[in-house]
């Protein structure tokens, strides 16, 4: 469903230039759920973002549903992908009610039946009648981010990026969502790529994990290796440590250099 | 299926608009406004304000209700001058004309001044800043660059030049400050614009396949048009005074207009025997420009609460 074939993403040019991606590549079958973790900075968000549409890629080849992805998305494409962001408090516009924030997808996509499919959409994420016509200061951060999702399944999309969806959430919030997604994931067949620096996160949502570091690819695992601590990069490994706890005597400087 | 009764909850067509669960689009945003006006209400200096421009708006629609056309207009050269009397409140002036019925009916003029004046300041203003706030680069140098040759004029300076070169007349008033008053609100639309071009939510629009133009009218525009709006506010009296001084020039509205610039100046003659004829339009001016202004910092208030 989703093919990322040496994909370079780099910010600025001449001497300022960051390669923020370096020839990353991986495939995700439909109906799977790839994780990407890694600390801040290791080009997991960029990657991403670059499936996503919103930054190009100067490198590479992204497809989608075995379309070729250019830079600038044909807009019925966008249909194809949908996207939730980290901050459920930045993601929804603060002077629109959550009516207003689901019937745009429908217009700018001409849809019919925009009573229908806002009901829909609500009923999917676990939201009310009640809820349809508050504002997001209204809501509490669970809520917003089941209204994002919502705002994102709305186009009945294949493929859902989440990028770190739970992280801005109490504990007992993120388990809700974390079932959210996977009950959605199962319902509708969504193909997902997750982004997070929480390995219990990424594990309970995805099968296939990647691991990045410095805007590589250093290593592809599942879930069960990475809870059983068969990883084979020394990357891998401190960062399985870190997510343990912190332990100064496995902490190995600079593995990656 | 009965809703639960909160206790304390206010009822009837208050619980209706407070409702924290509404049930129509129409309920929200009524409900949204009764908020503010809730909040604005408390706000003694801004109510003052608002009924201030109320009464503005009031006494220009209803003149001819109000006051005598005929006296306003008609000039009797024996009652020239007049102190204050029961025919004549606020006396009349050099032509014999009643300055209460005057002050009454130029009301309308200053009124359509600064209706014009907003009409055209805030399309263009936005038009200019939104686009250079969101697309950046080159668009945003040039428009820019542009925005900055119009500031670098003094404001009265060019619009006493546009009023001589076009002549005098108060469209070309309007136009003359129009051209003066946009560049403040093209700068205002472009920050606010790029404080917010890099939100999650704009991103998710473009994800769903929007059109920057869609973006712009639907995103950003509701959150750049309160402080816009507040901005005019405050400005009003700035352009009030911009319009009364054309008047004041003789470049702006023309006799027998009751514009009160202009009834300043004639009054200018016989401040010192008869002070009521530049007096008491000038303190219409003043009191319209404070309650602009008051109301103006209501506003200004009210959305700070509402964003902090």
């Amino acid at each position: 469903m989703i093919d990322v074939a040496a994909v370079s993403v780099t910010y600025g040019h001449g001497a300022s230039l960051v390669r923020a991606a370096r020839n990353v590549s991986f495939h995700i079958q439909a109906g799977d759920a790839l994780g990407l973790v890694g600390e801040s900075g290791s080009g997991k968000s960029t990657v991403m973002r670059a499936i996503a549409g919103l930054i190009p890629h100067a490198e590479g080849r992204i497809a989608i549903a075995g379309r070729v992805m250019p830079n600038k998305r044909p807009r019925e494409s966008r249909r194809v992908t949908q996207m939730v962001f980290q901050d459920p408090y930045g993601s929804l516009h603060p002077s629109q009610t959550v009516d207003q924030t689901l019937a745009a997808p429908i217009a700018i996509h001409n849809l019919d039946n925009a009573e229908a499919r806002i009901m829909t959409a609500l009923t999917e994420v676990g939201l009310g009648r009640e809820h349809r016509f508050r504002y997001p200061h209204q809501l509490s951060g669970g809520q917003r981010q089941r209204v994002a999702i919502a705002r994102a399944l709305i186009l009945e999309p294949k493929v859902l990026l989440l990028d770190e969806p739970t992280s801005a959430l109490d504990v007992s919030v993120q388990a809700e969502i974390l079932n959210l997604l996977t009950r959605l994931r199962r319902d509708l067949g969504l193909t997902m790529l997750m982004v997070s620096h929480d390995l219990a996160v990424i594990a309970h949502i995805c099968d296939r994990i990647g691991v990045m570091s410095r805007g590589e690819l250093l290593e592809m695992t599942t879930a069960t290796d990475l809870a059983e601590g068969r990883v084979n990069h020394p990357y891998s490994r401190q960062l399985l440590r870190a997510n343990r706890g912190f332990d100064p005597s496995g902490v190995d400087v600079d593995v990656t250099a | 299926m009965s809703t639960p009764l909160r206790v304390g909850a206010p009822t009837g067509w208050r619980g209706w608009l407070l409702d924290p669960a509404p049930a129509s689009r129409n309920q929200a945003r009524l409900g949204r406004w009764y908020r503010a006006w809730l909040a604005f209400h408390r706000n003694g200096l801004a109510m003052t304000g608002l009924v201030i421009v109320a009464a503005l708006v009031l006494a220009a629609i209803f003149a001819p209700l109000l006051a005598d056309r005929e006296l306003a207009f008609h000039q009797v050269l024996e009652d020239r001058l007049q102190d204050f009397s029961w025919l004549h409140p606020f006396g009349t002036d050099e032509l014999g004309r009643d300055i209460y019925a005057r002050v009454v009916f130029g009301s309308r003029i200053t009124l359509t001044i600064v209706g014009l004046v907003s009409i055209i300041v805030l399309p263009v203003g936005l038009g200019i800043g939104l686009p250079a706030g969101y697309f950046g680069g080159w668009i945003d140098s040039v428009l820019m660059r542009i925005t900055d040759i119009f500031l670098a004029f003094p404001r009265l300076v060019l619009a006493l030049a546009f009023a001589a070169a076009l002549g005098p007349g108060i469209e070309n008033a309007v136009i003359a400050i129009s051209l003066t008053a946009w560049p403040p609100y093209a700068r205002l639309a472009r920050a606010e614009t790029m404080t917010r071009r890099h939100a999650e939510f704009i991103e998710a629009a473009q994800l769903q396949g929007a059109s920057s133009f869609r973006i712009l009218l639907t995103q950003i525009v509701p959150l750049c048009l309160p402080s816009v709006i507040i901005r005019l506010t405050l400005d009003m009296a700035g352009i009030i005074l911009t319009a009364a001084g054309l008047g004041f020039l003789g470049l702006g509205a023309q006799p027998p207009l009751p514009e009160w610039g202009a009834m300043v100046s004639t009054g200018r003659a016989v401040l010192l025997d008869q002070w009521w004829v530049a007096t008491i339009p000038g303190t219409a001016i003043f009191i319209v420009s404070l309650g602009f202004n008051l109301l103006g910092d209501g506003l200004r208030d009210l959305s700070e609460a509402r964003s902090g």
